[in-house]
C-alpha cells in the first residue's frame, strides 16, 4: 500500500525511497529537441538584409523581365478575325441562319506579312466567348472510350451525345467532340500553295496514351443535330489530332489553339491568300473568330505581359530598396537600442 | 477478550477541554427515525456477499472518470465532432458531393474529412485512455479487508463491496465511505485528515460508537455481523443520518463516525470499518462535477472568424448563383454546344430558380476551401505537441516528488500565454504546510541568524540592484551604500548561508544561533527567562510522541505543524518531551548540565486549549518542586492585552521583533507564564470544573470566561517565529509573475492572520502597503442583528475602501484587500459583488481567508465574468476543485497528496514555481504559435479559395474549378498542412531564458497583439491581395498565347497546374517569411512541402490509365519544359510576398516590438558584449507592480531616497552654518 500511494510531505525522510527508481523512469529525457533548444537559424530583417533581398529581387527581375520583353518583340503575329467578312453581304442579318444552311461556306482572305516570318510557323484559330470551361461541357466526355475500344459502352457524362436515338454508342462521345471545331484553312503565296502540316500539333502523351491507337469513330454526328466538324471513321483517334487538340479544353472563354504549321520562311509584305471554310457556328453566340499565324520564341508566343509585370515587380522592389537605403540614411534605428523596448518608450511602465 | 499485544494507550479525550468533553446528546436521544425516501440504504455488516445481487446490489468500489467506453465512444465521439459547425459543413458538402451537384470528385471531399476526424477521434481516444489508466491505478490500489474467520487480506479498492470490514493503517487513503468501528486509541478515536475534501490542514478527531470499541483486532471480527440503515449517497459531507444495529439494539449514527473517502488517516495507528458507500455512491465522488470543456479564447476567436468565413462563402455563393441564373437564363440557349436543358435540370434555362438552387449548393460545396478543414485538426496535432514539449520539459520536472508537468487537456495551450488573473490557493500550493522554527525573541534578545526565504531572496536582490547600480551617477551610489549598511544583516545571512556546512537539516528547525544552541545559553544574561522560554515551549501543548524504535529518535504528533516545530525546537535546545501519560508530560532536560539529560516530569493540572476565538492555549503544570505554573502562549494580540504591570519588561523590544518577524512573513507567537499559588489554583479549579461538568448551551461560552479569568496578569518571555515554510521558489515566482502583470489573488481556507502572514512570506503584502480588511462584526454577539445591517456594513467598507483608493494621490500607494469568507458571503451576492471587484482590481493584492470551496469558485467566477480577462486558478486539493473547473484555465499541483485537484486541472505541475516557465515560457510560446498558425490558415485558404472563385466567374458561373480534384485534396491535407503545424509547434520569437528574463514579454498575450481583429483582417486582406495577384497573372500570361516553344496553348490542366503552383509556393514562402525561427524541421517542411508538390506531379503525371485526364505527364511533357512556367511561379511567388516584406520591414524599422529589439539584440550578440545593458533592460522589462521582492524593494528604496533627500537638504542648511 505505501509503495502506491504517493508519499506525503510529512512522511519523514527515507520513506520516499522504495518508489525511487520508478520515478527516475518519469523524469523526462533531455534531449534538444524535447526541450525545444535544437539549434536554429534565427534570421531577422536587418536593414542590411532589407535592403539586399530588395535589391537581390529587381536584378535577378528586371533582366528576366528585359529578356521576356525581347523575345516577345522578336514573335511576329498575324491576327485577322473573319467572322464577319466570310458572311456574304446579305447575309450578315441572319448570320445564324446562313452558317446552318447548306450554303457555300468559302471565303478568300488576305494576310500581309507585317515582318520576316521564321519557320514554323503555328496556325491558330481563336474563339472568343466560347465556353469550353463550362461546367456541363467540361464533364461531357468519357476518357476511357477515348482510350480503348473496349470501353466503347462506357459513356458516363456524355449527356445528350452518349448514344445515338436507336442506342448505339457514340464514340468519341460527349459535347465537347460533338462541337469539334471545323473551320478549315488553306493557304497560297503567290499563287502556290503552302502546305500545313498537321502532325504534332497535339501532346505526344495524348496521341500514344489517351487516345487509342485501335479506336475508330463511331457514329459521329449520326445523330438529328449536328454539332460542329466530323471525323474520318477510318482513322483511328490517335491521329486525329484536331480532335486532340480540341478535346484539351480551354481555361478561358477566349482562346487559341493550334491548327497547324507553315514550314517555310515568309518574308515581310509578302500577300497570303487564305481559303477557308467557314462552317463553325460561333454566331448564335456572337463569338468572333479569328485565324492567327504566329512564330514562337523560347518564351512562345508574344506575350508581352510576362516581361511587363517582372519589370514592374523588379522596379517596385528596386523603389522599395531605394526607400529604405534613404531611410536607413535620415532616420536610421540602431538595431537592438533599447530604447525602443515599451518599457523604455513609455516611462511610466517602469 | 484477550488482547494479544500492548499498546501504549491513551485516553486522548481527557486531553481537551473544550471538544471531547461535550456531552454527546445522541445517547439520550435514541436512534434515528428514519424511513420513507431518501433512507433505503442497508448495510449488512460483515456479510458482503448478500450485497452481491439486488436489491441491495450497490454500485461497486470502481471510479470511472472517463468519457467514454469501448461502445458509447464512437457515437459519443462522433457526435462531439460534429457539433463543430465547419465539420458539420463539412459532413454535409461531402454527403452532397455524392450527388451530381457536386463539383468535385466525392472522394476528395470524404477523404479529407474522415482523416481529420479521424485524427481527431484518435486523440480523444488517446486523452480517455490516460485517464482511464489513472483511474485504474486508483481502482488498484491494495486495502486490507476481512477475508473470514479474522483474517484480514489484501484487496485491490475496485473490487471492494458495502459491508466489507476494512482495515486502515496509518497515513493510508480511506478506499471508501467508512462506518468507524474501532482504532488503536482504547476511546475509539482517530485523526483524520481532510484536506482533499475541503483543504483544512487541521487534522479531524472522529470517534467511535462505544458499542463497537471492542472490535480492535482481526479476531474479533470473525463473528461480527450488524446492520446500519442510512441515508441514500449524497454529496453533502458534513451530514450523515442512520441507525446501527447491533446486539439487538439500535445506536443512531453521527457525521463524526463517518470516514469519507479520499481522506486519510494520521495520528493513528490503524483503524476498523465497514464499508458503507462505494465507488461513485461515496459522498466525495457524489461531490464530483463532471469537468467542463474549456475552450480558449482564441478558440472562441477562431469560431467568430469561422462563421465571419461562412458568410463570406455564402455571398459568394449568392453572387455567383446569381450570375449563374443569369447566364443561364439568358445566355445558355445560345450556347448551342452545351445542349441545354439536361435531364437533371441543372442547367436548365427553362426553369433557373431550380438550377440556381442546386448551384448554389454546388458553389457552396466548391467554395469551402475558404474554410480551412484541416484547421481543427492541425490545431490539434499542433496542440498535442505542444502539450507533449510541456510534459517532456526538464526544467518542470519535480526532482523531489519524481513528477514532470502534464498537459492534461491540450485545448488551452496558448491561453495559458493570455492569462491576467491567478487565482491561488494557500496550503499546498504556496506553502509546503510545513513549519520551521526560525527565531526567536527571549527576554527581549533577537536570537536566530538564519533567514527566512523571503529574506534571503530579498537581501540577494538587493545586493544585485546594489551591484546594478555601479555606473550610475554618485548620488545613487550613495544611497546604494545606505541601503547595503541598512540591511547588513541581510548581508551577513547571505554569506552566512553560503558558509554553511552541509549538515543535515532537521525538520521543522531552521534555527541557528550558538549564543543559546548546545547549552551556550546558561552564560547568556536572563538564562532564566530563557529556561521559561524552553519550558513553554516543550510543555504548552497537545501532541504526543512517538518514539522511532529502530533510530531511536522521537517523532510527534502535533494537531498543527506549528506545534511540532515548537517541540522540535525544545528538543533541539535541550528539552526533549519524551513521554505523556494521563497527567503527566516527562521531559528530558539537559539542565543543569547540557551533557546529562535528566528526566522531569510535570503534572498537567489543566489545558485550556486552542481555538480560533481565543488565539491561545494555556497548561497550568505543577512541576517536581510543588510549583504551580500557568504557561500560555497565543497571538501577540491576545498575550500582550493579559500582562500584567510587572510583567512588561520586554514588552518593547519584544513588539519590535515581532514586528520585525511579521515583516519578514514569519508566523510569530508570544510565550507567556504567570506562577500561581495553591490557594488561588483550587479556588480557580473548583470552579472550572464544575463549569466543565455542567449541561447547557452556554457551557462553552461559561467555559471560556472561567479560562479567562485565569489567563490574566501573565509575564511575558519572549516570542517565537515560525516559518510557514513557502514552496521552493514561491516568492520568486510571484515576483516574476507580477513583473509580467499578471494580478494574483489568493484564496485560502485558513485564518486571516496565517494568510496574511503568508502574504507577508509571498511578499503579497509589505509594510507601508495600506491594508483594507473587510470583516463583519463579531456575529455571535449580533446573531439578532439581521442580515441586511451585516450587508449594509459590509457594503459600508467596501465604498469607503473604493473611496479612500480614490483619493489616494501617490503614486506608488499601494493597496491590499484582505476578506474573509463570512464576509465574502455577503460580498458576492449580486448586488454587492460588483463593488467588490472594482475595490479588488483596484488593490495591488487580494487575499481572501476563511473561504469555502464554494466560495474559491465563485470568486473565480466573478473575476473571470466580471473583468472579461483570462483567470487562471491553482490549487492542489479537492477543495480547489471548484475554482480550478470554473477558472479559464485549472491547474492543479501533483506530486504531493491526493488527486482531486489534478484530476480536474487542465494542467498539473509539481510545485507552484513550476507556473513561472508555465505561463511565462510555454504560454507565450503557445499563445504566439497558435495564434500566428490560425491567421496563417486563414490567409491561405482565402489565398486558394478566392481563385476557385474567380475563376468560377470567367467559367460562366458553371461550377467548374480549374484545378484537379486532387489537387485541392492535397491543398490542405498535406501541401501546406505541415509546414504550418511545424509554425504551430517550432516556432520561437526570442528563447526560453530570454521569456523569463523579460517578464514583459509575456504582456503581448493578455494585450492579445497577435490575435486581434486588426491583424487577422491584415491577414484576410493579405490572402485576397494574393489571390488576386496569382489568379490574374497566371491568367493573363496563359490565356491565349502559345506558352511553348512549340506553339502550344495552355489548356486548362495547364493553366490550373500552373497557377496551383502559384499557390504552393506562394503561401509557402509566405510561411517561412512569417517565421522567425529555423531548424532543420521547419526548413525541410516549407521547402519540402514545395518540392513534394512536384513531386507530387510527377508522380501523378505518371499514373496511366487512372484518374488524371489531362494530367498526364503534366510536368514532364507540359509545363516542365517550359521557361514560362517557371517564371511564371517566381513572379507570383515574389509579387505575393513583397508587400508583405516590405510590411513587416517597415513596421521593424519604425515600430518594433519588444521581441523584436530583443531578437537584434541577441543577433548582434549585444548581450555579451553590453552585459551591463542588458542587464539594466533586464530589470527594468517588467510591468508596473506592487506585489513581489522588486516592488518591496523598491519602495524601501524609495523610502531610503526621501530619507536620504531629507538628510541632504538638512545638511544643506549644516555647511554654510560650519564654514
Amino acid at each position: 500500500m505505501n509503495s502506491s500511494t504517493p508519499s506525503s510531505s510529512a512522511g519523514g525522510p527515507g520513506s520516499a525511497d522504495p518508489t525511487g527508481p520508478r520515478r527516475s523512469s518519469k523524469r523526462p529525457k533531455y534531449s534538444r529537441f524535447t526541450q525545444q533548444e535544437l539549434p536554429a537559424c534565427k534570421p531577422i530583417l536587418t536593414p542590411k538584409w532589407v535592403i539586399s533581398t530588395f535589391l537581390l529581387i529587381s536584378f535577378i527581375f528586371i533582366p528576366i523581365g528585359l529578356a521576356s520583353l525581347f523575345a516577345s518583340r522578336d514573335v511576329v503575329e498575324i491576327v485577322h478575325g473573319y467572322e464577319t467578312d466570310c458572311i456574304p453581304e446579305g447575309s450578315r442579318n441572319d448570320k445564324v441562319g446562313f452558317i446552318q444552311s447548306s450554303l457555300d461556306k468559302t471565303c478568300n482572305r488576305t494576310l500581309r506579312v507585317p515582318k520576316e516570318m521564321k519557320q514554323p510557323i503555328y496556325v491558330y484559330y481563336e474563339l472568343d466567348n466560347f465556353y469550353q470551361n463550362h461546367r456541363r461541357y467540361v464533364r461531357s466526355r468519357s476518357d476511357h472510350q477515348l482510350r480503348s475500344p473496349t470501353s466503347e459502352h462506357n459513356i458516363g457524362d456524355c449527356g445528350p451525345e452518349g448514344a445515338t436515338s436507336n442506342r448505339t454508342h457514340i464514340v468519341p462521345c460527349g459535347l465537347i467532340a460533338w462541337s469539334l471545331f471545323n473551320d478549315t484553312y488553306g493557304f497560297t503565296r503567290n499563287n502556290q500553295q503552302l502546305n500545313i502540316n498537321k502532325r504534332d500539333i497535339s501532346w505526344k502523351s495524348d496521341r500514344d496514351r489517351k487516345f487509342g491507337r485501335n479506336v475508330y469513330p463511331k457514329n459521329f454526328q449520326n445523330g438529328m443535330l449536328i454539332g460542329g466538324g466530323r471525323l474520318n471513321s477510318s482513322i483511328p483517334l490517335s491521329e486525329q489530332e484536331d480532335l486532340i487538340v480540341w478535346m484539351r479544353t480551354a481555361a478561358l472563354p477566349n482562346f487559341r489553339k493550334l491548327y497547324g504549321k507553315i514550314e517555310v520562311d515568309l518574308q515581310a509584305g509578302e500577300i497570303i491568300n487564305v481559303t477557308l471554310q467557314n462552317n463553325y457556328n460561333t454566331y448564335s453566340f456572337k463569338g468572333k473568330k479569328k485565324l492567327v499565324l504566329s512564330t514562337t520564341s523560347w518564351l512562345g508566343g508574344k506575350n508581352s505581359f510576362l516581361g511587363i509585370a517582372y519589370l514592374t515587380v523588379g522596379g517596385m522592389s528596386f523603389f522599395l530598396a531605394m526607400v529604405f537605403v534613404v531611410i536607413y540614411l535620415i532616420k536610421p534605428r540602431q538595431l537592438g537600442d533599447p530604447s525602443y523596448l515599451s518599457w523604455n518608450r513609455n516611462p511610466g511602465g517602469r | 477478550m484477550t488482547r494479544g499485544r500492548i499498546r501504549a494507550r491513551i485516553r486522548r479525550s481527557s486531553l481537551y477541554t473544550f471538544a471531547c468533553y461535550k456531552p454527546s446528546p445522541t445517547e439520550e436521544d435514541g436512534p434515528h427515525d428514519i424511513q420513507g425516501p431518501g433512507y433505503s440504504r442497508m448495510v449488512y455488516c460483515n456479510q458482503p456477499h448478500i450485497h452481491e445481487q439486488k436489491p441491495l446490489k450497490y454500485c461497486s468500489n470502481y471510479i470511472s472518470t472517463t468519457k467514454y467506453n469501448v461502445l458509447t465512444f464512437f457515437p459519443k465521439a462522433i457526435f462531439e465532432q460534429f457539433r463543430r459547425v465547419a465539420n458539420l459543413y463539412f459532413l454535409l458538402a461531402a454527403g452532397l458531393s455524392l450527388t451530381p451537384v457536386s463539383p468535385f470528385d466525392p472522394v476528395s471531399m470524404i477523404a479529407p474529412l474522415v482523416f481529420v476526424v479521424g485524427l481527431s477521434m484518435a486523440k480523444e481516444a488517446l486523452e480517455d485512455w490516460r485517464r482511464f489508466m489513472q483511474d485504474m491505478k486508483v481502482n488498484l490500489r491494495k486495502a486490507s479487508v476481512h477475508k473470514k474467520n479474522g483474517v484480514f487480506g489484501p484487496k485491490p479498492w475496485m473490487k471492494l463491496r458495502v459491508g466489507d470490514i476494512v482495515k486502515v493503517e496509518k497515513d493510508q487513503f480511506f478506499p471508501a465511505d467508512l462506518l468507524l468501528l474501532s482504532s488503536s486509541y482504547e476511546d475509539g478515536i482517530c485523526y483524520v485528515e481532510t484536506m482533499n475534501l475541503d483543504g483544512e490542514t487541521n487534522l479531524k478527531v472522529k470517534q467511535a460508537m462505544e458499542t463497537t470499541l471492542p472490535l480492535d483486532d482481526d479476531p474479533t471480527f470473525k463473528e461480527f455481523s450488524a446492520t446500519i440503515s442510512c441515508e441514500d449517497p449524497n454529496p453533502s459531507l458534513y451530514t450523515f443520518v442512520g441507525n446501527f444495529e447491533y446486539d439487538r439494539q439500535v445506536y443512531p449514527l453521527e457525521p463524526t463516525q463517518i470516514l469519507l473517502r479520499d481522506s486519510r488517516l494520521r495520528n493513528t495507528a490503524y483503524v476498523y470499518g465497514v464499508v458503507i458507500f462505494t465507488g461513485h455512491d461515496s459522498k466525495v465522488m457524489q461531490n464530483s462535477t463532471k469537468s467542463p470543456s474549456k475552450r480558449s479564447t482564441i478558440e472562441k476567436k477562431m469560431d467568430k472568424i469561422i462563421y465571419f468565413l461562412f458568410s463570406i462563402l455564402l455571398f459568394i455563393s449568392l453572387i455567383s448563383s446569381i450570375g449563374f441564373i443569369l447566364k443561364t437564363k439568358y445566355d445558355l440557349p445560345k450556347w448551342w454546344y452545351l445542349r441545354v436543358p439536361d435531364r437533371a435540370n441543372l442547367f436548365n434555362p427553362g426553369k433557373p430558380l431550380t438550377s440556381g438552387f442546386y448551384h448554389l449548393v454546388t458553389a457552396l460545396i466548391l467554395y469551402g476551401y475558404l474554410i480551412p478543414i484541416s484547421l481543427y485538426v492541425s490545431i490539434e496535432v499542433v496542440k498535442v505537441l505542444q502539450a507533449l514539449f510541456i510534459n517532456k520539459d526538464i526544467h518542470m520536472y519535480d526532482e523531489e516528488t519524481g513528477t514532470p508537468a502534464d498537459a492534461r487537456t491540450s485545448n488551452l495551450n496558448e491561453e495559458l500565454g493570455q492569462v491576467d488573473t491567478i487565482l491561488s490557493d494557500k496550503t499546498g500550493t504556496l506553502t509546503c504546510n510545513q513549519m520551521d522554527f526560525l527565531k526567536c525573541s527571549i527576554a527581549g534578545t533577537a536570537y536566530g541568524m538564519h533567514a527566512s526565504d523571503v529574506e534571503l531572496a530579498a537581501a540577494k536582490q538587493m545586493a544585485m540592484d546594489s551591484d546594478g547600480q555601479n555606473g550610475t551617477p554618485t548620488s545613487w551610489e550613495k544611497s546604494g551604500k545606505a541601503f547595503q549598511e541598512s540591511e547588513i544583516q541581510l548581508e551577513t545571512v547571505v554569506t552566512s548561508k553560503d558558509e554553511d556546512a552541509p549538515k543535515p537539516p532537521i525538520k521543522g528547525f531552521s534555527f541557528e544561533d550558538m549564543r543559546i544552541m548546545n547549552g551556550h545559553w546558561l552564560e547568556e544574561p536572563h538564562a532564566d527567562v530563557i529556561l521559561l522560554f524552553f519550558r513553554i515551549l516543550s510543555l504548552c501543548h497537545t501532541a504526543i510522541p512517538e518514539p522511532n524504535e529502530e533510530t531511536g529518535t522521537i517523532t510527534y504528533e502535533a494537531e498543527s505543524p506549528d506545534e511540532g516545530a515548537f517541540l522540535v525546537a525544545a528538543r533541539e535546545f535541550g528539552f526533549e518531551f519524551c513521554r505523556r501519560t494521563q497527567s503527566s508530560v516527562f521531559v528530558h532536560e539537559r539542565y543543569p548540565s547540557f551533557q546529562e539529560p535528566i528526566e522531569r516530569e510535570y503534572k498537567i493540572l489543566n489545558l485550556l486549549n486552542f481555538t480560533s476565538k481565543r488565539k491561545r492555549m494555556s497548561v497550568i503544570v505543577r512541576d517536581e518542586s510543588g510549583q504551580i505554573l500557568l504557561l500560555c502562549k497565543g497571538a501577540d494580540s491576545i498575550i500582550f492585552d493579559r500582562l500584567s504591570r510587572n510583567g512588561r519588561m520586554y514588552e518593547e523590544a519584544t513588539t519590535k521583533h515581532l514586528n520585525e518577524y511579521g515583516e519578514a512573513g514569519l508566523r510569530t507567537l508570544a510565550l507567556a507564564y504567570k506562577k500561581l499559588d495553591e490557594a488561588e489554583y483550587s479556588a480557580w479549579n473548583e470552579e472550572f470544573t464544575r463549569v466543565k461538568t455542567s449541561f447547557g448551551g452556554d457551557r462553552e461560552a461559561m467555559l471560556e470566561k472561567v479560562s479567562d479569568t485565569m489567563e490574566r496578569d501573565l509575564i511575558l518571555v519572549g516570542a517565537t517565529a515560525v516559518e510557514d515554510k513557502l514552496q521552493k521558489g514561491v516568492p520568486q515566482c510571484i515576483d516574476k509573475l507580477a513583473q509580467a502583470g499578471l494580478k494574483i489573488w489568493v484564496l485560502t481556507g485558513d485564518k486571516m492572520e496565517t494568510a496574511i502572514n503568508i502574504g507577508y512570506a509571498c511578499s503579497l503584502l509589505r509594510q507601508g502597503m495600506k491594508q483594507i480588511c473587510i470583516t463583519t462584526m463579531n456575529t455571535d454577539t449580533l446573531v439578532q442583528d439581521s442580515k441586511q445591517a451585516l450587508k449594509e456594513n459590509v457594503l459600508m467598507q467596501i465604498t469607503n475602501a473604493t473611496q479612500m483608493i480614490k483619493l489616494e494621490k501617490d503614486p506608488n500607494a499601494a493597496f491590499a484587500v484582505i476578506i474573509d469568507g463570512k464576509t465574502l458571503t455577503y460580498a458576492l451576492e449580486d448586488d454587492m459583488k460588483h463593488q467588490f471587484l472594482n475595490l479588488a482590481v483596484d488593490c495591488a493584492s487580494v487575499i481572501c481567508c476563511r473561504v469555502s470551496p464554494k466560495q474559491k469558485a465563485l470568486v473565480t467566477r466573478l473575476v473571470k465574468e466580471g473583468t472579461g480577462k483570462i483567470t487562471l486558478a491553482i490549487g492542489d486539493g479537492a477543495n480547489d476543485v471548484g475554482m480550478i473547473q470554473e477558472a479559464d484555465i485549472g491547474v492543479g499541483i501533483s506530486g504531493c497528496e491526493g488527486m482531486q485537484a489534478v484530476m480536474a486541472s487542465d494542467f498539473a505541475i509539481a510545485q507552484f514555481r513550476f507556473l513561472e516557465r508555465l505561463l511565462v515560457v510555454h504560454g507565450h510560446w503557445c499563445y504566439k504559435r497558435i495564434a500566428q498558425m490560425i491567421c496563417y490558415f486563414f490567409y491561405k485558404n482565402i489565398a486558394f479559395a478566392l481563385t476557385i472563385f474567380y475563376f468560377e466567374a470567367f467559367a460562366g458561373f458553371s461550377g467548374q474549378s480549374l484545378y484537379v480534384d486532387w489537387y485541392m485534396l492535397l491543398f490542405n491535407v498535406v501541401l501546406t498542412s505541415l509546414p504550418v503545424i511545424s509554425l504551430g509547434v517550432f516556432e520561437q520569437d526570442v528563447d526560453s531564458e530570454v521569456c523569463l528574463q523579460f517578464p514583459a514579454l509575456y504582456q503581448q498575450g493578455p494585450k492579445n497583439l497577435f490575435f486581434d481583429w486588426y491583424r487577422i483582417f491584415g491577414w484576410m486582406a493579405n490572402g485576397l491581395y494574393a489571390s488576386l495577384i496569382i489568379f490574374f497573372l497566371n491568367i493573363i500570361i496563359f490565356y491565349d498565347q502559345a506558352f511553348r516553344i512549340g506553339g502550344q496553348t495552355a489548356d486548362m490542366t495547364a493553366v490550373g497546374t500552373a497557377m496551383f503552383t502559384g499557390v504552393i509556393c506562394a503561401v509557402n514562402c509566405q510561411i517561412a517569411l512569417t517565421m522567425s525561427h529555423f531548424t532543420w524541421i521547419q526548413h525541410f517542411l516549407v521547402w519540402g512541402s514545395v518540392i513534394s508538390w512536384y513531386l507530387f506531379l510527377l508522380m501523378y503525371g505518371e499514373l496511366q490509365y487512372s484518374i488524371p485526364v489531362n494530367a498526364y505527364r503534366i510536368l514532364l511533357e507540359v509545363l516542365g519544359p517550359s521557361p514560362i512556367y517557371w517564371s511564371t511561379t517566381l513572379l507570383v511567388t515574389v509579387a505575393c510576398n513583397l508587400p508583405y516584406l516590405a510590411h513587416i520591414s517597415f513596421q521593424r524599422m519604425f515600430n518594433p516590438l519588444d521581441h523584436h529589439v530583443i531578437q537584434e539584440i541577441k543577433y548582434y550578440r549585444k548581450d555579451i558584449e553590453d552585459r551591463h545593458m542588458w542587464r539594466k533592460e533586464r530589470s527594468k522589462a517588467r510591468e508596473k507592480t506592487k506585489i513581489g521582492f522588486t516592488a518591496r524593494v523598491d519602495a524601501k528604496i524609495r523610502h531610503l531616497k526621501g530619507k536620504l533627500a531629507r538628510k541632504y537638504s538638512s545638511m544643506g542648511h549644516c555647511v554654510p552654518q560650519q564654514r
